[in-house]
């Protein structure tokens, strides 16, 4: 059984959710060192982790409240960073969308990472399905063990800047895109986009810079009409 | 008690928009093109949180070595190689680049 579960995933994708895992398990554990650190109870923090399940907005609503800002501040900026889930939704959507149990699952699943996992799989419907809920799978494990760990031994981790950690989760993802940009009309849209996102984030609450990219995607509908009225009729 | 309650608002918002893109997809159906579009903008979305997030940090300029960790990470990624391999030298340059003094 299990050796059949390891041939249905493949080897390379769990090699890839393993090595995504560790990153998310640090990430994890940072997050709920700072959360101990900052006197949140530990079923508080647990609860962020399980319920909100969404790594920036819970360390934005840390920042938030160090900073001093009351609770409307703390869920409004968690919520503007977590609209770039709706495109996320919109592309990935119909990979869980199921039963009813893998319909919410796959809801509070719905990530970065779990999200670029899926995509990097291109057209082929069930690697992405398998991709979407092997990394998905991989990042709750992590996550719920990054956090024990980190209220654990919070103190003892060195800041984990200190180890280039940083770099990681940011470099898994730009790893999971890179298929997709060789598409030409999506890596115009893509670098426009990010061209956007740079030039506006200075001005606007984070979360919006990231949407503000979408209008990069003037580039992708006129070559693909073009495309369609070259086609032999 | 406050940051109790902003938990619970934020959770549920969170959920309600993450179940905002699967329902809008199941009220239309979707053509090739419109899905080549859609997955078109998650990836303009994820590139530009990678770009946005590696460059600025807190609102300011994020220094050298967390940028050129993440490039590191992506040429390597560009040139096939593990997504561990991917990870760990994207980490280890920014970690060394840090460690030899630049931000």
């Amino acid at each position: 059984m299990a050796f059949r579960v390891f041939t249905v995933i493949g080897r390379d994708l769990l090699r890839d959710t393993a090595a995504y895992s560790v990153g998310i398990a640090v990430a994890g554990a940072a997050f709920a060192a700072l959360a101990t650190a900052q006197g949140l109870p530990w079923w508080i923090t647990w609860a962020m982790s399980i319920f909100v399940y969404a790594g920036t907005a819970q360390f934005a609503a840390l920042g938030v409240a160090a900073a001093g800002g009351g609770g409307l501040a703390i869920v409004a900026t968690g919520l503007v960073l977590n609209l770039r889930h709706i495109p996320y939704g919109l592309a990935v959507g119909h990979l869980y969308w199921d039963r009813w149990w893998t319909r919410i699952l796959g809801t509070q699943n719905l990530l970065d990472t779990t999200t670029a996992f899926a995509l990097a799989e291109g057209d082929d419907r069930r690697r992405a399905e398998i991709a979407y809920w092997t990394t998905g799978a991989g990042n709750a494990v992590a996550w719920v063990i990054g956090n024990l760990a980190g209220m654990f031994i919070g103190g003892w981790i060195a800041e984990p800047e200190t180890l280039g950690l940083d770099a990681a989760l940011p470099a898994i993802i730009l790893a999971l895109v890179l298929p997709s940009l060789k598409d030409r009309g999506t890596l115009l849209a893509a670098v426009t986009g990010a061209a956007i996102a740079l030039a506006t984030s200075p001005f606007l609450p984070a979360g919006i810079p990231v949407l503000l990219a979408l209008l990069g995607l003037v580039f992708v509908w006129p070559r693909k009409g073009r495309e369609r009225e070259e086609a032999p009729r | 008690m406050t940051m109790l309650a902003a938990i619970i608002a934020l959770a549920a918002g969170t959920f309600l928009i993450r179940l905002a893109g699967p329902v809008l997809r199941n009220r239309f159906t979707m053509s090739e093109r419109t899905e080549t579009i859609l997955k078109a903008g998650a990836t303009v979305v994820l590139l530009a949180l990678t770009v946005t997030s590696t460059l600025i940090v807190e609102g300011e300029f994020a220094g050298w070595a967390l940028p050129a960790g993440v490039l590191v990470g992506g040429v390597l990624a560009w040139k096939r190689l593990p997504l561990a391999v991917v990870v760990v030298a994207a980490a280890a340059t920014t970690a060394l680049l840090r460690l030899a003094g630049i931000a």
